[in-house]
């Protein structure tokens, strides 16, 4: 309980405005930093989701959990570790496009690292990568030398390995309320 | 469901027929720009809603939380945009942290304003999210009906909690198509959660197996409206029981097993037992840690029952081994028919044998005292006599409040309000308006400091214009009390800026012509205070009492409740 680990926190709520702010306080009155932080629209129809990853400890992370539950408009809250997880993240890397022809290194750079190539023009090109970090960050540390125009690294994205129920729960109230 | 019949009104008038429909008809407030139009609904409706003018936006939250603790139902306060919005901040954050359902509705700016910095615009929903249980910005009156209806519906619901409602100007003016219905629900939010069998079930069997148990309850129990079924539990029992500041009140103080108070100021018996009893039955309470000092040595050797209606107060302070997780009142009439009775009596009499401690080293000292100068403990003896153990205490914060809390004697629930997990001062004199017009056939006392008197002591004109027959106790030491004792006892004497030159606090209550005297001879006390319990109006009396006097016992913070020092 007392380990520092990187937890990833999914968050399923409604869609409304200043429930971010709502959630980002919660980690800001505990003076907890987020790592990353991504949202979408889930697999429900109007269910909105975030995905947070944090390193702190799993007695900090279930209480943090259970505040963000605890927000009305949040419909349910889970935290799950790495290893419970498919996750990933998304990079885009903008490179001068006459280092293409001036550098060979750099064309076997992108070959090595499967990223796929998102546009070219004649000032620049942009490379795309998705991966877990090392990879985005592999590349980046390889591309580097040449002078990076510009680098973007996604929040985390992820699904759960477990299947997180979210639907019952909307259809209980349902039920619920047409009784 | 029923569904009123469909008007067509401006959001402004949507918002008074709304409180109408939650029988909110009384409510606090301060007018200004960007509410103009809700007020001038109030003006057409003041046959059917009564509204309070505070002296001060702060004021009408305080106020709004007296009136809910000492009746049962939602607050309302009301201020306009910007600077009348922050200044319920206070009120709110301390509603918040003490439960108290509030609903709070604030003008704003008109909708194509916002973001421009505009007169009086300030961003109140990001203000107001850490300290509120929900907010809503309300931007097209045809939100008006279901938005406010949540409001209503969150904020009594569950656990109790300030909700902040804030309306653009332009959707006080607009028009809309106007039918009430009352909510019912929300799908995101599960106010309490159904109980478990099997938790009951659990902490039955750990409580029945109990050779020294000790139930603390909290506010949970008077929230939850569980007075009756709490107390068939404890006398089903027999186990002794103790209370948190805000639980006060819930079990009468004369109970044969009421032994007295947890916590920084609590009774002896009662944190020393804390660390020896075998189950701590824990009701509707969530382990601040003014209750249990140290965590690393609180209650180590006991098993936990936590009946909590809050999941995120489960393991938050302390790890419960037994949680009951549902409405407290659901949990205790769930356990009743599988609890059994034990005498305890050995038990029992360690309770008896550290109050005859206490007794003697400190509470004989508070209240009969036979030094020179008043004690507060004397003077919170004087106010049982006269209301018969009978009256609403209002208490403000610092050594006043904990000496109140410790003396102040209670025969029915809902007679105690005090500003306990925020520690607002200034919080008692509008709290004991809102108090007294929340039950307006009982005595209510608003005991004060000299400090927090003058925090909030505008609200006399609100006290008087209303002809609130508040009475009004301040215990006068010219110093900020409490925060002069730690200097005392941690900073070695050190009254860095404690120390107060007051006014004459009999004139300016007399300026707003409320009757009121100045007692300092111990002669005088009894005479005084039989007065201002027989008068038919508000009524204004200073105890003059010794300027250096200590509350104890006291647990210093961060040490264990077993280090409670009676001196």
């Amino acid at each position: 309980m007392t380990d520092i680990t990187r937890y990833t926190i999914s968050i399923y709520s409604e869609n409304n405005v200043g429930l971010l702010n709502r959630i980002s306080a919660i980690f800001l009155k505990r003076h907890i930093n987020i790592v990353s932080f991504s949202t979408s629209q889930s697999e429900i129809p109007n269910v909105f989701r975030f995905v947070i990853v944090v390193k702190v400890t799993e007695a900090q992370v279930k209480k943090l959990v259970q505040q963000i539950e605890k927000q009305i408009d949040v419909i349910r809250a889970y935290y799950h570790t790495d290893e419970e997880t498919i996750y990933m993240e998304s990079a885009l890397y903008k490179v001068k496009s006459s280092y293409l022809f001036e550098e060979r290194k750099i064309q076997n750079i992108i070959k090595d690292s499967h990223a796929n190539i998102v546009t070219v023009s004649p000032e620049f090109f942009v490379i795309a990568k998705t991966g877990f970090r090392h990879e985005t960050e592999k590349l980046r540390e390889d591309l580097s030398p040449y002078g990076l125009m510009q680098f973007v690294r996604s929040g985390r994205i992820s699904v759960t390995k477990a299947p997180m129920g979210i639907s019952a729960i909307i259809e209980n109230f349902n039920k619920k309320t047409k009784q | 469901m029923k569904e009123s019949k469909t008007l067509h009104i401006s959001g402004a008038e949507a918002v008074i027929r709304c409180l109408l429909a939650e029988d909110a008809n009384l409510i606090y407030g301060y007018p200004g720009g960007a509410i103009m139009p809700i007020y001038d609904e109030l003006y057409k409706f003041q046959d059917q809603i009564q509204h309070v003018l505070t002296r001060h936006e702060q004021g009408a939250t305080h106020a709004a939380q007296g009136f809910a603790r000492t009746s049962g139902k939602v607050g309302v306060a009301m201020a306009t945009s910007g600077p009348g919005a922050t200044n319920l901040i206070t009120g709110i954050a301390d509603a918040q942290i003490d439960s108290t359902p509030l609903v709070c509705i604030t003008g704003q700016v008109a909708s194509h304003l916002l973001g421009s910095d505009a007169f009086q615009e300030t961003d109140i929903i990001g203000i107001s999210t850490p300290v509120t249980k929900w907010n809503y910005q309300i931007t097209k009156a045809s939100e008006i009906p279901e938005i406010m209806a949540k409001a209503f519906y969150i904020a009594r619901s569950g656990r109790p909690g300030p909700v902040l409602i804030d309306i653009t100007k332009d959707a006080q003016f607009e028009l809309c198509d106007f039918s009430y219905k009352k909510c019912e629900g929300v799908r995101s939010y599960q106010p309490t959660p159904p109980l478990q069998l099997e938790q009951v079930q659990a902490a039955a069997e750990v409580i029945n197996a109990a050779k020294q148990p000790m139930i603390v309850w909290g506010q949970g129990v008077i929230l939850g409206e569980a007075e009756e079924t709490f107390k068939n539990f404890v006398e089903k029992t027999g186990i002794p029981a103790v209370w948190t500041i805000l639980g006060l009140s819930a079990l009468p103080t004369k109970h044969p097993l009421n032994m007295g108070m947890v916590g920084m100021h609590g009774n002896y018996g009662p944190n020393l037992l804390t660390n020896e009893c075998d189950v701590l039955i824990a009701v509707g309470m969530r382990f601040d840690d003014r209750v249990t000092g140290n965590l690393s040595t609180y209650a180590k050797q006991a098993k936990i029952v936590h009946l909590e209606i809050d999941p995120a107060e489960i393991n938050k302070n302390v790890p419960a081994d037994f949680p009951v997780l549902a409405d407290c009142k659901a949990s205790l009439e769930a356990l009743l028919p599988l609890v059994k009775h034990e005498e305890y009596a050995d038990w029992k009499a360690k309770f008896k044998v550290h109050m005859d401690t206490e007794i003697e080293a400190v509470i004989n000292k508070d209240t009969q005292p036979t030094k020179e100068g008043l004690t507060m403990g004397e003077a919170i003896v004087a106010i049982n006599k006269h209301s018969g153990s009978d009256a609403v205490i209002v208490t403000d914060v610092g050594q006043h409040q904990m000496v109140a809390c410790r003396y102040a004697e209670f025969i029915r629930s809902k007679s105690n309000v005090t500003s306990g997990g925020l520690g607002t001062m200034g919080f008692a004199l509008p709290a004991a308006l809102g108090a007294k017009m929340g039950a307006p056939d009982r005595q209510v006392v608003a005991v004060i400091g000299d400090g927090g008197y003058q925090m909030t002591i505008q609200e006399l004109g609100t006290i008087f214009q209303t002809k609130t027959a508040v009475k009004i106790v301040v215990l006068n030491n010219d110093y900020l009390g409490m925060v002069r004792q730690w200097q005392e006892l941690f900073f070695d004497h050190r009254y860095a800026s404690t120390e107060m030159t007051n006014p004459d606090f009999v004139t300016i209550a007399k300026g707003y012509y409320i009757e009121a005297q100045r007692v300092s001879k111990r002669e005088d006390l009894d005479a005084a205070v039989a007065e201002m319990m027989a008068c038919e109006g508000p009524y204004f009396l200073e105890v003059c009492v010794e300027k250096e006097d200590n509350v104890f016992p006291m647990i210093p913070t961060g040490a264990s409740v077993s280090d409670i020092r009676l001196s």
